[in-house]
């Protein structure tokens, strides 16, 4: 499975994609998408509220397991995807397009390079 | 967990051959999900799914007494009531009436009948049955035929007619909850009208050495290969109660709700004088079903169940419904909370779901 290169990936297997205006879109792998089966019910901060990088964000709970989301980044939600709450099945169909789930706004842009490359990302996940 | 190094079924290599995500599940190494839980759950409502069952124990009862033993340690009538070919839903007690399993007896010809255990309690079961077969009724045989039978479970709208189309099994004599004998090309099988979906199909039980064949045979005709996954989801959105989960030996028949399944007014059983009690007098707990109000995080096994802000029981299971994209689940409460309309909330993870008891099943099959 091809793995975007326009982004960065944490081991615990989000994905961070810097976009024009600063901010970082977060969500999680292919690899992660599938490990989970089938999405169920997505939990995700409200708008407004301070995350750190590593700490927990949510939760995703497919058929069989519920397991946590952690921010890639330190920063402040400024927005979450309603479509994947609404349709969590969003997150298996289209893991780096329409099931992102939140919208960071980053307190150090920096932080994204201590994330893995897709490179280094696809070699933790082969 | 011991390391006991997990049993295969006469399916595996056939599972890991299509990609099946494999699982140890009692003992046994067995396919979660192939494609994926919700779409294998939708193919079998929507057409036909196959399931490997092999994994459950499969127990001949033979000669003279076997009928009396079955009907000591079963809750259905196993008696002069049950005709030849016919299979019957219920469980076996303890001798304080809790189950030690759930099964179905089938009764494959005048003193033959065949008992399918789960495979979690396929020794506890098999060893049940060898000591009162010792104690009070010799004349009774006991043959494991697990490992020489594989199981498979064609479910599905469309199930009957793709098997009737390859065996000369005739859905016309074989009605739900019957057994005959059957021909697949020549193969011969076991065809039972029996399942854990909710929906119509049958169990076929070819020689283990046939099991590959008539599984790649099946998924040649479009039926649609299944995990265990699916086969969980499926048999909750039908309200059908899995042992361990939703019942054990701590739970006596009535207060599961089972109270169908037993033949009160059948001879002396196992566990009779307890549940026949429970019967006339009530319990005190009930397994109540219920739907949550929203879409949300899912009730799981061993959530808490509350009612005006107390902690009155547990889920014992729970999930999504796909087929009726609600979030459902079983559990235990006081008897007096047991009624349909009753609000519960569900403690997922620190949040109280609001839930209401529904009556059972939460799906049942649209019919002619």
């Amino acid at each position: 499975m091809a793995i975007p290169d326009d982004r960065r990936y944490s081991k615990e297997h989000e994905w961070a994609l810097v976009e024009e205006s600063g901010t970082v879109l977060i969500g999680i792998s292919e690899f992660a998408q599938a490990e989970l089966g089938d999405v169920v019910y997505v939990e995700l901060p409200k708008v407004g509220t301070q995350v750190t990088q590593g700490g927990p964000i949510g939760e995703i709970e497919s058929v069989k397991a519920v397991s946590d989301l952690f921010s890639p980044v330190s920063g402040e939600i400024v927005e979450v995807n309603e479509g994947v709450k609404a349709n969590p099945e969003l997150v298996n169909e289209s893991p780096y397009e329409n099931g992102w789930l939140v919208r960071i706004k980053p307190d150090d842009p920096a932080q994204l390079d201590t994330l893995l490359d897709a490179t280094q990302y696809g070699a933790l996940t082969a | 967990m011991t390391d006991t190094p997990l049993l295969h079924t006469a399916l595996h290599e056939t599972h890991v051959r299509l990609g099946g995500r494999m699982v140890p599940f009692a003992g046994h190494d067995m396919p979660v999900q192939y494609e994926g839980i919700l779409a294998e759950a939708r193919a079998v409502r929507s057409g036909a799914g196959v399931f490997d069952v092999s994994h459950m124990a499969r127990i001949m009862v033979e000669g003279a007494e076997a009928r009396a033993l079955l009907d000591w340690v079963h809750t259905a009538d196993i008696g002069e009531a049950m005709p030849l070919g016919r299979a019957r839903y219920g469980v076996l007690c303890n001798e304080a009436g809790g189950i030690i399993d759930d099964g179905i007896v089938y009764r494959l010809a005048g003193e033959r009948f065949m008992l399918i255990a789960n495979a979690a309690n396929a020794e506890r079961v098999y060893a049940w049955l060898e000591r009162w077969a010792a104690e009070r009724f010799r004349a009774a045989r006991l043959e494991n035929v697990t490992r020489e039978v594989a199981m498979l479970a064609v479910q599905g709208p469309k199930a009957v007619e793709i098997v009737a189309a390859i065996s000369d099994f005739d859905p016309d004599s074989v009605r739900p909850f019957r057994i005959a004998e059957c021909s697949v090309q020549g193969r011969s099988a076991l065809v039972a009208r029996t399942g854990y979906t909710g929906e119509d199909g049958v169990e076929l039980m070819p020689a283990s050495a046939d099991a590959a064949w008539l599984w790649d045979l099946l998924l040649e005709r479009g039926v649609v290969p299944c995990g265990l996954g699916a086969r969980d989801t499926l048999r909750l959105e039908a309200g059908l109660l899995l042992h361990g989960s939703d019942m054990d030996s701590e739970t006596n028949p009535i207060e599961a709700g089972l109270g169908r399944f037993v033949a009160l007014d059948k001879g002396d059983f196992c566990g009779a004088g307890p549940v026949r009690a429970a019967a006339r007098e009530g319990t005190e707990r009930r397994l109540v079903a219920f739907e949550m109000t929203g879409r949300g995080a899912l009730p799981r096994s061993h959530s808490p169940l509350l009612a005006d802000g107390a902690v009155v029981g547990q889920v014992s299971s729970g999930g999504y419904a796909p087929t009726l994209d609600i979030n459902i689940g079983l559990g235990y409460v006081p008897a007096g909370l047991a009624s349909p309309q009753q609000r519960l909330q569900v403690d997922v993870r620190g949040n109280l779901l609001d839930a209401v008891v529904v009556t059972l099943p939460f799906y049942s099959r649209p019919r002619p």
